[in-house]
C-alpha cells in the first residue's frame, strides 16, 4: 500500500485496511499529540486553505503539524486574495501545491476537493467541501469509537440534521465497512435522502429510521448527535419546538446502557445540557482533541509514506 | 445486404444513402436528442435525415438517423445508449451495410451531462468537464458525479 503522493478526498476512496492503518498509526502517535516533542516533520510546510470559516479542522491540523516540527501556513483571507479577484480554485491549488508539501483545503463547493487535486503536485487533503465529505472529521470520529467503545458491530444512532450534514454522511459510508447497525433519528424533513439510503444500503449497512431518542436509546453502543440548523425551519417557534425533543440530557441516559458514549462533532447549540459533561457517557471534548493524532497519522503518511512502498 | 429501414420498402421515408452512418431503432423521440450527444448541430455541412415516431416491430415506435459521407466510430457512437440503449449502428458503404454494432454504455461519461447538484463545482467556470461514473444495472443506470458524488437516474433531464 502507497500513501505517499496521494490525496484523502471522500471516505469512499478507503479500503477498511487502509483505515485501520491510519487508525494505527494515530495510536502510535498520541504521546506527540499531547506535547512529547518531535522533529518528525522538520522542514515540512502545510497549507491551510479555508475558503470558508473554521476553528477545529484548521487549528488542529496546525496543531497536528507544528507539534511534528513542521511549518503552517494558513490562508483563510479571500478578500484580499487573488480568489477576490476571480482567480479558479484550479489556478489558486496550482500555485499554493508549488509552496508546500501538503495542502489542506475547505470550500463551500461540493466537489472541490476533488477537483483541486486533479491540480495539485502535491497531496491534498478535504478539510470539508460543501455538504459532501469531511473524511477526516470521519477519521477522528472511527477513531474516538475504536478508543472509547470498539469498532467492530456496534449498535450507533445518528441523531439531528441527516439531510444536511455532511459528517454523518461520511461517517455513514465508513461505518458500513465494520458492520454497524445504524439508527437514524431525525426531525421531519431533514431525514437522509433516499439516495444516500440506498447508497448505504449497497455498501452493506443496516439502517433502520427512528421518530425519537427514546425509541432506541436501550440498544446503542454510541450517540452521535449533530446540530439541528436554525435556518432549516421557517419559523423560530417551530426550530424551538423540534429543537427541544431532540435535546440529550441525564433523564434521558438514565435507560441508556451503562457503556454508551456520547459524540458529537461540535460546536453545539444546546442539542446536549451541559450537565452530561460530567457523566461518563460524554466523549464529545476527547473526539475534539483525537483529531490531532489522527491527523497526525495522515500527515506522516503522505508525507513520509507508509514504510511499505 | 442492402440497406433497411423498416423491412418494408413501402414504408421507407427517408431516401437510402449512398455512404455514410445510420443509427437504427432510437428511443423514439430522442432523435434530436443523439444528435446533440453527438455534437452536431444546424451548423454542420453534412447531410442528415431525421425520421421520428416512425413503426417498428420491436419497438412500436422508433426514431432514425442518417448521417451521409460520416462513417461514426464506436467510441463516438456508444455515447448514445445513454438515452436510447437499444439503437443499432449501421456503417454504409455503397448503399450496403459493411458494417452493424449495437451501443454499449461507456464507464465514465464526460461533457454530455450535467450534474443535477447546483452546489458541485463542475456547475462553476472551473476549467473543468463533467464527468460521472456508470453503476447500476445496464437497463437502469445510475449516473454517479465523479466530484460531487451526487447520483440521478434520468439522464436525459440532465443533458447539456
Amino acid at each position: 500500500m502507497v500513501f505517499g503522493k496521494r490525496h484523502i478526498l471522500s471516505m469512499r476512496d478507503f479500503s477498511r485496511e487502509e483505515i485501520d492503518l491510519i487508525l494505527d498509526r494515530a495510536l502510535e502517535l498520541e504521546p506527540y499529540a499531547k506535547g512529547k516533542r518531535s522533529d518528525r516533520l522538520k522542514g515540512k510546510i502545510l497549507a491551510n486553505l479555508f475558503f470558508e470559516p473554521s476553528t477545529r479542522t484548521r487549528i488542529s491540523f496546525e496543531t497536528a503539524m507544528k507539534r511534528l516540527g513542521g511549518e503552517v501556513l494558513n490562508l483563510d483571507s479571500t478578500e484580499s486574495s487573488s480568489i477576490a479577484k476571480g482567480e479558479t480554485l484550479a489556478d489558486t491549488i496550482r500555485v499554493i501545491s508549488a509552496y508546500a508539501d501538503i495542502i489542506v483545503l475547505r470550500h463551500p463547493k461540493e466537489g472541490s476537493a476533488r477537483l483541486a487535486s486533479e491540480f495539485s503536485s502535491v497531496p491534498l487533503i478535504n478539510g470539508g467541501d460543501g455538504a459532501g465529505h469531511h473524511p477526516t472529521q470521519t477519521l477522528l470520529d472511527l477513531y474516538t469509537i475504536k478508543r472509547e467503545s470498539r469498532l467492530d458491530g456496534i449498535s450507533i444512532a445518528l441523531v439531528g440534521d441527516l439531510k444536511y450534514g455532511r459528517t454523518v454522511h461520511s461517517l455513514s459510508i465508513a461505518l458500513s465497512f465494520y458492520g454497524a447497525s445504524i439508527k437514524l433519528v431525525s426531525p421531519p424533513g431533514l431525514g437522509m435522502s433516499e439516495t444516500m439510503k440506498s447508497d448505504l444500503m449497497d455498501l452493506g449497512a443496516e439502517i433502520s429510521e427512528h421518530d425519537s431518542i427514546q425509541d432506541v436509546i436501550g440498544d446503542i453502543d454510541v450517540l452521535y448527535v449533530t446540530r439541528i440548523q436554525k435556518e432549516r425551519f421557517p419559523t423560530l417557534s417551530e426550530y424551538n419546538k423540534v429543537a427541544g425533543s431532540y435535546r440529550i440530557d441525564k433523564k434521558l441516559l438514565e435507560s441508556a446502557k451503562d457503556d454508551l458514549i456520547i459524540m458529537h462533532p461540535l460546536p453545539r447549540v444546546g442539542e446536549i445540557d451541559p450537565e452530561v459533561d460530567g457523566t461518563k457517557h460524554a466523549c464529545y471534548f476527547k473526539q475534539a482533541f483525537y483529531g490531532v493524532p489522527v491527523r497526525m497519522a495522515l500527515l506522516t503518511l503522505l508525507l513520509e509514506g507508509d514504510g511499505d512502498e | 445486404m442492402s440497406e433497411k429501414t423498416t423491412g418494408d420498402e413501402q414504408e421507407l421515408r427517408v431516401r437510402k444513402i449512398e455512404n455514410g452512418t445510420v443509427i437504427d431503432q432510437i428511443t423514439a423521440g430522442q432523435a434530436l436528442n443523439v444528435l446533440k450527444i453527438l455534437g452536431i448541430t444546424g451548423s454542420t455541412d453534412a447531410v442528415i435525415s431525421l425520421v421520428m415516431n416512425v413503426p417498428s416491430k420491436k419497438m412500436g415506435l422508433k426514431d432514425i438517423v442518417k448521417i451521409e459521407d460520416r462513417e461514426l466510430d464506436p467510441g463516438e457512437v456508444d455515447r448514445i445508449a445513454l438515452i436510447a440503449p437499444r439503437a443499432k449502428i449501421n456503417i454504409i458503404r455503397a448503399y450496403d451495410v459493411v458494417e452493424k454494432h449495437s451501443v454499449y454504455l461507456p464507464r465514465v461519461i464526460q461533457g454530455i451531462l450535467r450534474c443535477a447538484n447546483p452546489n458541485c463545482i463542475s456547475n462553476t467556470n472551473e476549467p473543468v468537464r463533467s464527468k460521472f461514473v456508470v453503476e447500476g444495472s445496464e437497463d437502469k443506470p445510475i449516473f454517479r458525479c465523479f466530484y460531487c458524488e451526487e447520483r440521478f437516474e434520468n439522464a436525459i433531464e440532465h443533458l447539456i
